[in-house]
């Protein structure tokens, strides 16, 4: 199934579109140690997909060859109907691929709206000279990105703490805050690297109403990597789940529940 | 008034000026410091290269003149012209900025993600390159900088103070200009780093490496950037300096009093610079003045240092210093 090339409607009624990035045969070696061996997968326009799999799957590094962190030693990713050339991170991000981090990246020293507004620097042209003179047209690019920044916070619920410093925040909404950074720059792909780890149950559920909320009301495309399997099962689209580096499953929440080398993978049977 | 009254607060006014000059080289530190997170010990032999090259350029000099004359047999040390002072200002910046980029291509680009320890190594052993390219550029010997800045006493202060006073106060009017320029290089300093998009970015990177690149910024040009301000700064500590005391290698020495400025000031705050430089430019003329000659005199060479290190057992963040408070 889902082999259909112009997508497929889910069953609460969204769109989901033709393939946004493909990864193609990824193999990616630290050493001599084999973190991802041969992966392929791709991610829809609109979906929200997710990769799981116990720990040192090689999860988080196959998002940051994504995000460009990670440079693989052999495979093709495929963005938007081309092959993207070796790149560095900033590039990447450059190209609307925003991301997440697994333990929170924030500029700490900096308040709320300050880091938010950072995730708009690629939407800010002005040169130094003019935004040294400040009136024109670098103050009406301040103002315009602002206000998508607003809109932001208050899509998220954080106008209460613009003002704060990050690093007097609570981890909960840290993560939030990381995840209004990563969507100020408006993203064709949304990468969240454990958007859940380490919540209580009350914020699960407001980070999960958020996540489906992004991806109804903006349309953003986002691969997610989660533990929680309950969390996951009833968020994404499809799943990709790895093992040891390796796929071992692929596709609806339902099929990968019933896929025998899954429920072994989890319940942890020898792999001799 | 008593006259020791008022001579005391020719003392004050004449420490605050010299304070100024301690702050423009503090400001320098502060700001890799806050936009890097490394501690820049380069920082006075930088302002004492800006004003080697300004002087060199303006007397239309030849770089690496001995070296050249060394290989070749020949004899050339000038090329003959004058280049007027704005211009050579001009010229110096871009070599400043050339070599803010040669700093990140051959030093900080290899260090990314590196302790802070490591890349204030990098610029101990930046600050001993430095001198000696500056020296084999543009030779040892002591020079004089003119760039057409006011000098001497300032006579309108004068002579009002030797009308209310009876006794004209001598302050120098190169010390004034230093002033206002301070200002306005800190306002214009505060202003880039809050309000600029190059600014925020600039922050960004000093705060986290792996999220500015998330975010679509690139570290090498910042690192650029940042180098590229604090060569300007390095420009201006230079001009002032070298004006004052004449262009020489002794220049990079005052960049150690810059030290206990930032330990006073703490070293994270543009404020805290210029407060700092101001307590230590005042304090250590009122005790040369009150203590100095029960003391034997030069209490100058020693006096920051000692403050410094009594606030360092009280208050270790500076005046004005971020408070590190660790949850556990």
């Amino acid at each position: 199934m889902l082999d259909n090339s112009e997508g497929y409607v889910t069953e609460d009624g969204r769109k989901i579109g033709g393939v946004v990035m493909e990864m193609k045969n990824i193999t990616l070696r630290f050493g001599g140690v084999v973190a991802i061996k041969d992966i392929s997968f791709d991610i829809r326009e609109g979906e929200i997909r997710a990769i799981i799999g116990p720990n040192g799957a090689g999860k988080s590094s196959m998002l940051n060859v994504i995000s460009g962190f990670y440079v693989p030693q052999e495979g093709e990713v495929w963005f938007h109907g081309s092959k993207r050339p070796p790149m560095r991170p900033f590039e990447v991000a450059q190209q609307g691929i925003a991301r997440t981090f697994q333990n929170i990246a924030l500029f700490e020293g900096m308040s709320v709206l300050d880091n938010v507004m950072t995730g708009r620097l690629s939407f800010m042209k002005t040169n130094i000279l003019q935004q040294a003179w400040w009136k024109g047209k670098a103050e009406a690019e301040e103002t315009e990105n602002r206000e998508a920044v607003e809109r932001i916070i208050d899509f998220l619920e954080i106008q209460h703490i613009r003002k704060t410093p990050v690093s007097r925040l609570p981890y909960g909404l840290k993560k939030r805050v990381e995840l209004a950074r990563a969507l100020a720059a408006e993203p064709k792909l949304l990468l969240l690297d454990e958007p859940m780890a380490g919540m209580n149950v009350e914020e699960k559920e407001d980070m999960s109403r958020f996540i489906l909320d992004v991806n109804d009301e903006f349309g953003t495309t986002i691969a997610l990597i989660e533990h929680d399997m309950g969390v996951v099962m009833d968020l994404s689209d499809r799943v990709v789940v790895m093992d040891y580096g390796k796929k071992i499953g692929d596709g609806t929440p339902d099929e990968v529940r019933n896929n025998q080398e899954v429920i072994d993978a989890y319940l942890g049977v020898s792999h001799d | 008034m008593p006259e020791q009254l008022v001579f005391a607060m020719e003392v004050i006014l004449n420490g605050l000026m010299a304070g100024v000059l301690y702050a423009l080289v503090a400001l320098g530190f502060v700001l890799i410091y806050k936009a890097s997170g490394i501690f820049n010990y380069a920082q006075g032999v930088m302002a004492l290269f800006a004003a080697m090259t300004l002087v060199g350029i303006m007397k239309g000099q030849v770089p690496f003149a001995h070296l050249i004359n060394a290989i070749f047999g020949t004899h050339i040390h000038y090329f003959g012209w004058n280049v007027p002072a704005l211009l050579a200002i001009l010229m110096t910046m871009a070599v400043m900025v050339l070599l803010a980029w040669a700093v990140q291509r051959f030093v900080m680009r290899h260090l990314v993600g590196q302790e802070p320890i490591i890349l204030f190594m990098a610029t101990i052993g930046l600050a001993y390159f430095l001198e000696g390219v500056a020296d084999l550029m543009w030779g040892s010997e002591i020079k004089t900088l003119d760039v057409g800045l006011p000098q001497g006493i300032n006579l309108w202060i004068d002579e009002t103070t030797y009308n209310i006073f009876d006794y004209g106060f001598f302050i120098d009017n190169l010390d004034i200009v230093a002033t206002i320029i301070a200002a306005l290089l800190v306002a214009a300093l505060v202003a880039f780093s809050q309000y600029t998009k190059q600014g925020r970015a600039m922050r960004a990177v000093a705060d986290d490496h792996q999220a500015a690149l998330s975010v679509g910024i690139s570290l090498n040009f910042i690192w650029v950037m940042v180098w590229s301000v604090a060569g300007f700064v390095a420009l201006v500590a230079g001009i002032m300096w070298g004006t004052k005391s004449g262009v020489q290698f002794s220049l990079s020495l005052i960049a150690l009093k810059a030290l206990p400025v930032l330990m006073l000031g703490g070293f994270t705050s543009i404020p805290g610079a210029i407060v700092g430089g101001l307590i230590i430019g005042v304090g250590e003329k009122l005790f040369e003045f009150a203590l100095g000659p029960a003391l034997g005199g030069a209490t100058e060479n020693w006096f920051a240092y000692v403050l410094a290190l009594i606030f360092l057992v009280f208050r270790p963040q500076g005046l004005f210093g971020e408070k590190i408070i660790e949850r556990v």
